[in-house]
């Protein structure tokens, strides 16, 4: 046992780790706009994008894969744009594995902060509006302050989502040892070696921590609801 | 001067109804808008405001807020809009929000010190009371120094010797900065203690518009007092009958004659009235 975790090979934590970070940041950044945009519009396409947002909750892995794999191929337009203009290849790369996550966790970033938008009181919005402040400012200086618990169930939920992602990446990355090799993917491996005293010690750290993230979520979510809930609707 | 003449369909709970304003208002004039819940009170304060668009015409001194080709955005429009549920930020402190609408320290430190927030200037809205947020919201309204002040029912969240003291205050501010303020009120004696013309909305349409003590103190016939009810119960005393009627929380009993009962139901609507008497009027020792 104590040999085993001495020759303990991190890099699929470490790995797994530096997808999640890069995805969570990525889609934070577009799914603020577009959480925004859901939550103040009564246009038409409002049902069309939310159902396309939802998709990947739906989809088995390996159909949203499959998808994914052949357009980022490089005779599909998508994968010899990359390839052609940044020298990139997306299959069975790191790169192709954060833009697959990207796809793959974004309704778990969009939803909790669309949600978030749409429980704050619209009068308060209006009032920014009034003292004549324009929609992204009052997105900035109102309506994000005070939407933090979302923000960060939203944050945490697509990190963790991330960390646990298995199909999906086994389709579009492989099991490429430094590049595409994930936690998720590495234990897979050692149950299919029968290697069963590795895959507890790897299972058993990926449960210790997504619990000890969710906990964190919720016990600050409590503290933020406790002291501001009563301004929200 | 403002000059208002719209026109917009209302989708009512039970039917679709026509809002319909032609009104002038004239500078630093305050005026009152009356009128039964969905009469289009709070609808008209919203297209002044931007919130909502209608078709017709708003001018305020010369210049287009509305007319059929041009429509002034919210931000651009110098008003103040005092909100009924104070629509506060939650994550800022109560200068910050004066601040947030125009960064003058020293208006905000005046709007503070004369509606007694000075003390409370750091503190976080869910920290205070009604009455302290309520002033808040009149005085980020106030900041901008508006050349319209709306408020939609600006204190009936509030008990009544909290109502008097804001009422005081919503005055004093007229007063101090002369803002064209127009108020929707359902009490009529703070309309008649604030505001020198009321509007009566119904259905709509503009029904009553003029002077407070013209339109408030029209009672039907030459009765001086009279009041709405509603028969709770009717009991026989010897030869004559006795009323008990509920006016509004209080019940009060009334003699009727046989023959007045003839048209009365338990459950019906009466209208209580009495002329040639001279009433008595008590101090009331407040308890609060």
């Amino acid at each position: 046992m104590i040999e085993v975790l001495q020759h303990l090979d991190l890099t699929p934590f470490v790995l797994s780790f530096k997808l999640a970070l890069f995805t969570t940041i990525i889609l934070f950044l577009l799914s603020v706009p577009l959480a925004w945009y859901l939550s103040q519009t009564d246009s038409e396409i409002k049902p069309f994008l939310e159902a396309m947002t939802a998709l990947p909750l739906v989809l088995p892995p390996s159909v949203l894969g499959f998808y994914i794999l052949i357009s980022l191929s490089t005779q599909s337009p998508i994968g010899a744009f990359f390839e052609e203009i940044f020298d990139i290849k997306l299959l069975f790369s790191f790169t192709g594995l954060v833009l697959a996550s990207c796809i793959y966790s974004l309704p778990f970033m969009v939803q909790p902060i669309q949600g978030g938008f749409e429980t704050l009181h619209r009068p308060m919005l209006e009032a920014s509006y009034i003292a004549g402040k324009s929609r992204f400012e009052t997105l900035l200086r109102v309506a994000l302050p005070n939407i933090k618990p979302a923000l960060l169930t939203g944050i945490i939920i697509t990190f963790a989502h991330t960390v646990g992602e298995f199909g999906v990446i086994l389709m579009v990355g492989g099991s490429i040892p430094h590049e595409t090799k994930v936690a998720s993917v590495a234990i897979y491996e050692m149950v299919e070696m029968m290697d069963y005293t590795a895959a507890h010690i790897y299972s058993a750290l990926m449960v210790l921590m997504s619990f000890l993230v969710l906990l964190g979520v919720y016990v600050f979510n409590a503290k933020q609801t406790a002291k501001i809930g009563r301004f929200h609707r | 001067m403002i000059e208002i003449d719209i026109v917009k369909k209302l989708h009512g709970v039970e039917k679709d109804m026509l809002l319909k304003v032609d009104i002038q208002i004239e500078d630093e004039s305050f005026i009152a808008i009356s009128g039964v819940s969905g009469s289009g009170k709070t609808t008209l304060l919203r297209i002044l405001a931007g919130l909502e668009t209608a078709e017709g015409y708003i001018k305020v001194d010369g210049e287009v807020w509305l007319d059929t080709h041009s429509f002034k955005p919210i931000q651009q429009r110098e008003i103040g809009f005092v909100f009924q549920d104070y629509a506060l930020f939650p994550n800022m402190t109560v200068e910050e929000h004066l601040l947030f609408v125009q960064k003058d320290k020293k208006l905000a430190l005046e709007l503070l010190e004369m509606t007694g927030l000075d003390a409370l200037a750091k503190r976080k809205p869910f920290t205070l009371s009604g009455g302290q947020q309520q002033r808040v919201n009149l005085c980020r309204a106030m900041m901008r120094r508006p050349k319209v002040l709306l408020m939609d029912e600006p204190l009936s969240a509030l008990d009544i010797a909290m109502r008097l003291k804001l009422q005081n205050e919503i005055k004093a501010l007229h007063e101090r900065f002369k803002t064209t303020t127009l108020m929707v009120s359902h009490d009529p004696s703070e309309i008649y203690h604030m505001a020198k013309r009321v509007i009566v909305l119904k259905s709509g349409k503009i029904v009553d518009d003029g002077m407070p003590k013209e339109v408030l103190l029209k009672t039907s016939g030459s009765a001086k007092f009279s009041f709405e009810g509603r028969i709770i119960d009717i009991v026989q005393a010897d030869v004559i009958y006795i009323a008990i009627i509920a006016i509004g929380q209080q019940l009060t009993e009334i003699v009727v004659t046989p023959e007045e009962i003839q048209d009365m139901t338990i459950g019906q609507k009466v209208s209580i009235s009495t002329k040639a008497f001279s009433p008595l009027v008590q101090y009331h020792y407040r308890t609060n």
